[in-house]
């Protein structure tokens, strides 16, 4: 059950929809009842939301690669960073994107991607498959910037080989239904993932991070923070598995979601599961859901600080934890601007 | 200055504070003293607009301006500063962010320029240097893990940099140890100002050893009980609060 091989086949009984485990938060079926028609072909000009950190770009718009060249596959070669654009300008339509990146052994990538959208009612579909060699380095910092009434989802299959370590940061506003899907296999031998997350949500948008990372064989490590807010009657769900195999000793892992809900009728729905089939593990997690500090809120707004700047400035400190541990300072720049930027309409 | 007259305060249900007057004029330092329970910290709640603090009667003016009619961040913009008895914790906000929000914003909404970046760092570094406070402690999270002295002196200091007209300290001097206390003190009474009013709430006499009020009452069962000079403020600490306690009972 994927939204890639419904939209492949043309096929509504292959979305995922609400009596599927995994997907019951985040129904397809209920809201699709045809496949749309496919999207128009668009040009990309260079930039997006990374333009001045990086660049290198390989861009998508509608699903199809810019400049007519097939990137389906693309080894990265040496150290560096790319932006990776999925640009969506479509009304009522979709598309699909399938891209495959490997990072050479002992190289250190950054991979910029970007979900640009414009237009409406549109269904995007974008699967990525990742491949870290031994001792490689790959970051990837997602920034999901999508219509409203978008759907989007993003499945990201990562392979990392021994002593390779892949940190990953997603910052969403999410769209209609939204998923962002990353699926990855460890195998320990001192490699280390990082899988955080931010959502800010408003009015009656949704997004979904989901995140499963299985520890195949001993001295691993994960460690997972994802933070967010809901306002209006937004929707957000988290849904993070750590699977420790038998066998998969000294694994450490590590993970916390954390939601702050800002309206009534906003809803965070949270999951985190952790299956663990070895003995000798460090394994935590920690899940709250809760609203801001009125107290608090009245000592800024008696300092002077007026209501809603307060709610944005505590909200904003709220998520900063997150934006705060990447690495990349240029991206961290970025998503910082996007996060302030976006509080003034959420908090 | 400030002036508050047959104030009414209810806080859920009941009514704490039940026809309170009081004139605090301007250059003057006047101590509320009273025993447990008797609407001191609901009092200064209900000056600086807390939520769920509801006048129901009476009224109160700084300089002739209504306070009641105006949210808690506005009347900040008129010179009313709170010193909390527990001032809160603000994870995520450095303190010199917090505190440069919070001037800005003041001053923007008394149409002022923004204070610039070297000008407020320099203002900040003085004030926190005379208030024995190591500089580095403002780039941390406003009062997380602050002992209780120091959240006290950081009120103090908040309160040195935004220069209110009228100063609300509430119980500022509990969880202070001796050497905190007369620190804190100090940076208060160089507040002292003739423009300046200061309501000092305490339950004990021991601060107004160090900041010498002109005027002192008694609050009790939500009334003014008693007022007179400091030295009623040395009669209550030998005789205690029982009498009032009584006379309002």
């Amino acid at each position: 059950m994927s939204l890639a091989a419904a939209l492949r086949t043309d096929d509504v009984s292959k979305l995922p929809g609400r009596r599927d485990e995994d997907w019951r938060w985040t129904d397809l079926r209920g809201l699709l009842r045809e496949i749309p028609p496919l999207s128009p072909e668009i040009e990309v000009a260079e930039g997006g939301p990374f333009a001045a950190v990086s660049a290198d770009e390989l861009a998508y718009g509608n699903g199809r690669s810019s400049g007519g060249a097939d990137y389906g596959n693309l080894t990265m070669v040496g150290d560096g960073t790319l932006r990776l654009r999925f640009v969506s300008d479509a009304a009522a339509t979709r598309h699909s994107t399938f891209v495959a990146i490997t990072v050479e052994e002992g190289d250190t990538v950054t991979l910029l991607e970007s979900y640009e959208g414009r237009g409406s009612a549109y269904v995007a579909s974008v699967e990525i498959a990742l491949e870290v060699e031994r001792d490689a380095h790959l970051t990837r910092i997602i920034l999901v910037d999508e219509a409203a009434d978008a759907i989007l989802v993003s499945e990201a299959r990562v392979v990392l080989h021994p002593g390779a370590t892949f940190h990953q940061t997603v910052l969403t506003t999410g769209g209609r239904r939204q998923r962002i899907e990353t699926v990855v296999t460890h195998p320990g031998a001192g490699g280390s993932v990082r899988m955080d997350g931010v959502y800010l949500l408003g009015d009656r948008r949704h997004a979904d991070i989901t995140t499963e990372v299985t520890h195949a064989r001993p001295d691993g490590k994960t460690d997972q923070l994802v933070k967010g807010c809901v306002s209006g009657q937004a929707r957000a769900v988290f849904q993070g598995r750590i699977i420790v195999a038998r066998g998969a000793d000294q694994t450490d892992a590590r993970m916390g979601h954390h939601g702050l809900i800002l309206s009534e009728r906003a809803e965070i729905d949270a999951k985190p599961e952790l299956e663990i089939y070895a003995d000798d593990v460090a394994c935590a997690h920690g899940n709250t859901v809760g609203a801001l500090d009125e107290e608090a809120i009245f000592y800024a707004r008696s300092r002077g600080i007026p209501e809603a700047e307060a709610r944005a400035m505590l909200t904003q400190a709220f998520v900063s934890e997150v934006v705060d541990r990447i690495e990349h300072e240029g991206a961290r720049a970025v998503a910082r601007a996007w996060v302030a930027k976006q509080l003034g309409g959420v908090a | 200055m400030l002036s508050i007259k047959d104030l009414h305060v209810r806080v859920g249900e009941a009514e704490i504070i039940k026809g309170l007057s009081l004139d605090v004029p301007a250059g003057e330092v006047h101590a509320i003293m009273g025993p447990n329970g008797a609407g001191k910290s609901t009092l200064s709640y209900a000056l600086a607009g807390r939520p769920g603090y509801e006048v129901t009667a009476g009224s109160a003016s700084l300089d002739g301006d209504d306070l009641l009619a105006l949210d808690p961040s506005e009347r900040a913009a008129k010179g009313v500063f709170l010193s909390f008895q527990y001032p809160l914790e603000i994870p995520g906000v450095p303190g010199l962010t917090f505190l440069r929000t919070a001037l800005n914003a003041q001053r923007k909404a008394r149409g002022d320029e923004e204070v610039s970046a070297p000008a407020f760092l320099k203002l900040v570094r003085a004030q926190a240097a005379a208030l024995k406070i190591d500089f580095e402690m403002l780039k941390r999270p406003l009062n997380v893990g602050f002992s209780g002295g120091e959240k006290k002196r950081m009120e103090i200091l908040q309160m040195a940099v935004l220069s209110p007209r009228l100063l609300i300290l509430d119980e500022t001097d509990s969880g202070l140890d001796i050497d905190a206390l007369r620190i804190v003190s100090e940076g208060v009474n160089a507040m002292r100002s003739p423009d300046r009013a200061m309501l000092v709430i305490t339950h004990y006499q021991r601060l107004l050893d160090y900041i010498k009020p002109d005027r002192v009452h008694v609050l009790a069962d939500g009334r003014i009980a008693a007022s007179g000079g400091p030295e009623l403020a040395l009669q209550l600490e030998a005789e205690g609060y029982d009498k009032y306690a009584k006379a309002a009972a």
